[in-house]
C-alpha cells in the first residue's frame, strides 16, 4: 500500500540529482481535485524564485465533475509557451492516465496515484513510472474524515521533493492560500504537504535541482491574463464598466465589480450584453473611459452600439476573450477567430481600433494602451485577449505603478465654444465635453447616431458625410503614424517569415528558437496593433521570400485566415498565405515547425 | 410644488430663447410639442442649471427630442436609451437625466431594459410619448395599438393583445408610475414636476396623438373633443400596488394621475454605499497605493 512500484524505463533514465534549466509538469485529474490550486501555487512559488513560469489548463464546460488538467511549465530562462511535452505526468485516476501518457516526452516521468491506476504493459517500457498510493497516503497523513481531499497538496509535496524545491516558501504559499478559511484547514493542508514532501524512496527524492532564475528576474507579479487585463484597466484610470456573464470573460468583470468601488467606480452587470455595452457609452459619455467586454456571442450583440460609438465618436474599451466559435461554439476552448468581427462588426463604414494581447504580462500593458487611445482618439478600442492566455498564469516583472497608475480626473471647466465634431484639425481627432460643462455661448452639442455636423446636428448633406467618414477613418492613419513597427525575431531577411498575433507569440518564437539551433533560419513577426497597422510592414515582408500567417482560426475557402485576410487586401501581396489551425488548442512548437516544412515542399513542389 | 433646493442659487433660470434649438420637424398637431413645451417650462420653474440638463432618447419621433432643447442631448440607438441614460445617471449623480422615447422604443425592442431599469430604480425621469404606432416608419402596428388597428404591417387589423404600460411598470417594480395626456398640459407639468421629486426611476406615459397615422387615437379622454380626462379615484392609495394594478386595468381611456409611488433605494444609491464601504478601508489612499496593496498579494 505504501510501497513504491517503480519500472524504469528501457531506454534508460537516470535517476541523480539533475541539473536543469526548466521543467514541465503535467497534473491531470477531475476537476474536483484542486489541480488548478496546486498548479497556482508552483507558479507563485516560480514568480517569487526569480523563475520564469506559464501555465495551462482546460476546464470541462459542465459544472462539476470532468476531467481536468494543469500544466506548468518552471523555467529559470525565457519560458515562451507552456510546453508541448511533459517531463513530468501526475496522474491521479486511469483516464488521467490513459488520456495524456502520450503527452510525456521520451523518457519522461510518470507518477501515477497507484489507488486508482492501472499501468498498461505497453507504456511501462517506453515511460517511467512511478506508483505512489497518493490517495490513501493522504488518508493516512490527515486523518480519515477529509477522505483523500487534500491530495492535491500532498502532490505538491511529492514534487517539491523531487525538484528540490523551495518548501518554507511553498508553506509560505499554503499559508497565504488557506488563511482566513480556519485553523483546521491549514493545518490539514500543512500535514498533507509536509507528508508529500517527507515520503522517501530513492527513486523520487531529489530527482532534479530547478536552476535559479537570474537577477533580472527578481520582483515578479504572478497573475492570470485576466487578471492583468483588469488590473491594467484600474491602472489605467477605468473607474466604470457594464458587462454580463460569459466564458471566459467573466472573470474580468467580477474583478473590476470588486475592485472598482474601492477607487470610487462601479462595474454593473446588466440584464444582457446590449444593457452592458450601452451602459458603458453611457459612462464614456459622462466624461470617464468605461470598458465593456464579453466573448464571441456577447460581441456579436454589442455590434450596433459599438457603431454607435464609431458613429458618435465616443470612447470605449471592448475586452474579447476569444474563444471556438461560431455562435455558441466550444465555450471552454482556444481560438483566434474574432478578428474579423473586431475589425469590420457593424453596419456601414465602421472604423475603430482594434490590438491584440500577446501573453499575461502584454495583458496589462495592452489594457493600459487600449484606455489611452480610447481616450485620446474618441473612438472604440478592442483588445483581443484568448482563452489560453486568459487562465494562463504567468510571472512578470512588477510594473511601477508609480509611473504607470493613473487618475483621471472629470473635467467639467466651462468653454466659450464647443463643436463635438470639429473638423478643423485636420488629422481627425476631436475631444467631448462631458454633460455639466458649461458652453458659454449657450450652444450645447448632441451627440448622435445619425450623420451629422459639427455641432451634431443631423444632416443628410453629401459634402458634410463625406467629411466626417473621413474624419472618422483618417483618426486611425493619425494613430498608425505613432505606432512603432514590430521587430523581426530571427534574421532580417531571409527565407521564411511567420507573422502571427495574441497567443501565438510564445509559439513562434520558440520555433524560431529551436529552428536556428539546429542551423536552419526562420524568422517571425508579431503583430499587436492590427488596426490601424504599423506603417512599414510592406518593407519587412519584401525582404523575405515567403510569408505565412500563423492563426487559430480557419483558412477558409481560399487558404487563408484572418489576419492574413488583412494584410493581404493592405498589402496585396499574393505571397501571404495561412498555417491554420482550428483544434480547439493552442498552437505547439512541434507543429509549427512540421506545417512550415509542408510548406516549403509545397512551394518547391509549385515552383 | 416647490424648487428643489439643490437648484436654486444665484443664477437666473434659463430664459425660452436659450433652450430652444432647432425647429422640430414633427408634423403639425403632434402631440410631442406639448410634451417639448412643457419640458422647457420644467426645467425654468426649477431652474435647471442649464450645464446639466442632460437628455437622452432614443429612436423614433419622440426621440427626436433632444435635438430640440438647447442643452447637452444624446441620440443613441433604438430601444436602449434606458441603459445608456442608467450608465450616465450611475456614474455622473450630479447631472439631471431625462429620458425620452415613444411606445416603439419602449416597449417593443427596449422592452427589456424598462423592465430591469425600473427594478434597479435607476434615479431618472422617463417619459414615454404613447402614440399608438410606429410614426416615424410611417404606420406600422407598435405594441401599444389596439385591437383591429389597421397599419401596413395588420393590413386587417392589429391581432396582438397589446402591452399595458402601467401594469408593465408596476410588476417590474418602477417606483414612481404616472399617466398624462399632451391634451392636458397642466397635468402634464404636475407629473413631470411630481417624477423630478421622485428619488428613482420615474416613468411617465404620456398619451400624445400622432395626427398623421393616428388621429383622434386619445379624442375619448380629450374633453375639447367630447371625452373625459379622469384622474385617479379620490381615495387612491398610490403606495397600495394591487390598487394601482386594477386602475391600471380599467378600459380605455382609463385613468390620469399618479398611479403608484413609493420609496426604494436607488441602484445610484446601493452602488453610493457599495463605494463607501470599499473606500473606508483606504481612506485617502491614491489609486496606486490600492493597486499596490492587491499586487503585493500576486508575489
Amino acid at each position: 500500500m505504501s510501497e513504491t512500484t517503480v519500472s524504469e524505463a528501457k531506454d534508460g533514465s537516470n535517476s541523480q540529482a539533475s541539473n536543469i534549466s526548466e521543467v514541465t509538469i503535467r497534473l491531470a485529474g477531475n476537476s474536483q481535485d484542486g489541480i488548478q490550486s496546486i498548479g497556482g501555487f508552483l507558479a507563485r512559488l516560480a514568480g517569487r524564485s526569480e523563475r520564469e513560469v506559464m501555465t495551462m489548463m482546460t476546464i470541462p464546460s459542465t459544472i462539476s465533475g470532468g476531467a481536468s488538467i494543469f500544466q506548468v511549465r518552471l523555467g529559470s530562462g525565457e519560458v515562451l509557451s507552456p510546453g508541448d511535452k511533459a517531463d513530468v505526468l501526475f496522474a491521479f485516476y486511469q483516464h488521467s492516465y490513459d488520456n495524456h501518457v502520450n503527452n510525456l516526452t521520451k523518457g519522461g516521468i510518470l507518477v501515477y496515484d497507484s489507488d486508482h491506476v492501472e499501468p498498461c504493459e505497453e507504456w511501462l517500457t517506453k515511460y517511467r513510472h512511478i506508483g505512489i498510493a497518493i490517495s490513501s497516503l493522504t488518508v493516512e497523513a490527515i486523518g480519515g474524515t477529509a477522505r483523500d481531499k487534500g491530495k492535491n497538496i500532498y502532490a505538491l509535496g511529492l514534487i517539491a521533493g523531487m525538484f528540490s524545491l523551495d518548501a518554507t516558501k511553498l508553506e509560505r504559499l499554503i499559508n497565504e492560500r488557506f488563511d482566513g478559511k480556519g485553523e483546521s484547514i491549514v493545518k490539514t493542508a500543512m500535514d498533507a504537504f509536509q507528508a508529500g514532501c517527507r515520503y522517501q524512496s530513492g527513486d523520487i527524492s531529489n530527482l532534479f535541482r530547478l536552476a535559479r532564475g537570474g537577477a533580472e528576474r527578481s520582483n515578479q507579479v504572478v497573475m492570470s491574463g485576466n487578471e492583468a487585463i483588469g488590473y491594467g484597466l484600474i491602472a489605467a484610470g477605468v473607474r466604470f464598466g457594464a458587462g454580463y456573464p460569459i466564458t471566459p470573460w467573466s472573470d474580468i468583470m467580477e474583478l473590476l465589480r470588486r475592485e472598482l468601488p474601492k477607487y470610487g467606480g462601479s462595474f454593473i452587470q446588466c440584464e444582457d450584453e446590449i444593457a452592458s455595452v450601452s451602459m458603458a457609452i453611457g459612462a464614456s459619455y459622462g466624461g470617464h473611459v468605461a470598458v465593456t467586454g464579453s466573448s464571441g456571442p456577447g460581441i456579436s450583440l454589442k455590434t450596433e452600439a459599438i457603431g454607435w460609438a464609431v458613429m458618435a465618436e465616443m470612447p470605449l474599451v471592448v475586452i474579447d476573450v476569444q474563444r471556438g466559435g461560431p455562435s455558441t461554439g466550444l465555450p471552454t476552448d482556444v481560438e483566434q477567430s474574432d478578428l474579423n468581427i473586431a475589425l469590420y462588426g457593424g453596419h456601414g463604414d465602421s472604423p475603430r481600433v482594434v490590438l491584440a494581447a500577446s501573453d499575461v504580462e502584454d495583458c496589462f500593458y495592452t489594457a493600459i494602451e487600449a484606455v489611452n487611445i480610447a481616450r485620446k482618439f474618441s473612438v472604440p478600442v478592442f483588445v483581443l485577449s484568448d482563452q489560453a492566455i486568459a487562465t494562463r498564469i504567468e510571472a512578470f516583472k512588477e510594473p511601477d505603478l508609480k509611473t504607470i497608475c493613473k487618475d483621471v480626473e472629470l473635467d467639467l471647466s466651462p468653454v466659450p465654444s464647443h463643436k463635438p465634431y470639429d473638423l478643423s484639425s485636420g488629422d481627425g481627432l476631436s475631444q467631448h465635453r462631458a454633460p455639466g460643462t458649461r458652453i458659454e455661448d449657450g450652444r450645447y452639442p448632441v451627440v448622435t447616431g445619425l450623420e451629422h455636423d459639427e455641432s451634431g446636428h443631423p444632416s443628410g448633406d453629401a459634402v458634410n458625410h463625406i467629411a466626417m467618414t473621413k474624419k472618422r477613418r483618417n483618426k486611425l492613419k493619425t494613430l498608425a503614424d505613432e505606432l512603432p513597427v514590430p521587430e523581426v525575431c530571427g534574421a532580417d531577411s531571409g527565407d521564411v517569415l511567420l507573422v502571427g498575433w495574441g497567443s501565438t507569440k510564445g509559439p513562434l518564437l520558440e520555433a524560431v528558437e529551436e529552428l536556428s539551433n539546429n542551423g536552419d533560419t526562420l524568422s517571425a513577426l508579431h503583430i499587436k496593433h492590427i488596426n490601424p497597422l504599423p506603417n512599414g510592414l510592406d518593407a519587412i515582408f519584401s525582404r523575405f521570400n515567403s510569408v505565412y500567417v500563423v492563426e487559430m482560426n480557419d483558412g477558409g475557402v481560399y487558404g487563408y485566415g484572418q489576419l492574413a485576410g488583412v494584410l493581404r487586401a493592405r498589402f496585396a501581396d499574393a505571397r501571404i498565405k495561412g498555417i491554420n489551425k482550428t483544434a480547439a488548442r493552442r498552437w505547439k512548437v512541434s507543429e509549427i515547425i512540421e506545417r512550415v516544412k509542408e510548406c516549403r515542399v509545397e512551394k518547391l513542389a509549385t515552383a | 410644488m416647490e424648487q428643489s433646493s439643490q437648484d436654486a442659487g444665484e443664477r437666473q433660470p434659463v430664459t425660452k430663447k436659450e433652450i430652444t434649438a432647432d425647429n422640430p420637424t414633427w408634423c403639425p398637431g403632434c402631440g410631442d410639442f406639448s410634451v417639448l413645451s412643457i419640458y422647457y417650462k420644467l426645467i425654468q420653474k426649477r431652474n435647471i442649471p442649464h450645464e446639466s440638463v442632460t437628455t437622452v432618447a432614443g429612436i423614433g419621433c419622440s426621440s427626436r427630442f433632444p435635438y430640440f432643447v438647447q442643452a447637452h442631448g444624446v441620440h443613441y440607438i433604438h430601444g436602449r436609451a434606458l441603459s445608456f441614460a442608467s450608465g450616465l445617471s450611475i456614474s455622473r449623480p450630479d447631472l439631471h437625466v431625462f429620458t425620452f422615447g415613444g411606445d416603439g422604443d419602449a416597449f417593443s425592442i427596449g422592452g427589456n431594459h424598462f423592465v430591469h431599469t425600473a427594478r434597479k430604480n435607476v434615479k431618472m425621469t422617463y417619459v414615454v410619448m404613447d402614440n399608438f404606432v410606429y410614426g416615424l416608419t410611417k404606420k406600422q402596428t407598435s405594441p401599444t395599438s389596439p385591437l383591429g388597428f389597421k397599419s401596413k404591417t395588420d393590413n386587417w387589423g392589429a391581432l396582438d393583445q397589446p402591452v399595458n404600460p402601467m401594469k408593465l411598470a408596476i410588476s417590474a417594480g418602477a417606483t414612481f408610475v404616472a399617466r398624462t395626456s399632451h391634451t392636458n398640459p397642466k397635468h402634464l407639468l404636475e407629473m413631470m414636476d411630481a417624477a423630478m421629486d421622485h428619488d428613482g426611476f420615474s416613468f411617465i406615459e404620456c398619451l400624445s396623438e400622432c395626427t398623421e397615422f393616428f388621429a383622434g387615437a386619445f379624442d375619448s379622454s380629450n374633453p375639447r373633443k367630447g371625452g373625459e380626462f379622469k384622474l385617479m379615484p379620490e381615495d387612491h392609495d398610490p403606495t397600495d400596488e394591487a390598487a394601482a394594478y386594477a386602475v391600471a386595468g380599467e378600459d380605455f381611456p382609463g385613468r390620469f394621475g399618479i398611479f403608484y409611488q413609493v420609496q426604494r433605494p436607488t441602484k445610484n444609491a446601493l452602488e453610493a454605499g457599495v463605494i463607501e464601504a470599499a473606500q473606508s478601508k483606504f481612506k485617502g489612499q491614491q489609486a496606486r497605493d490600492i493597486l499596490q496593496t492587491n499586487f503585493n498579494k500576486m508575489k
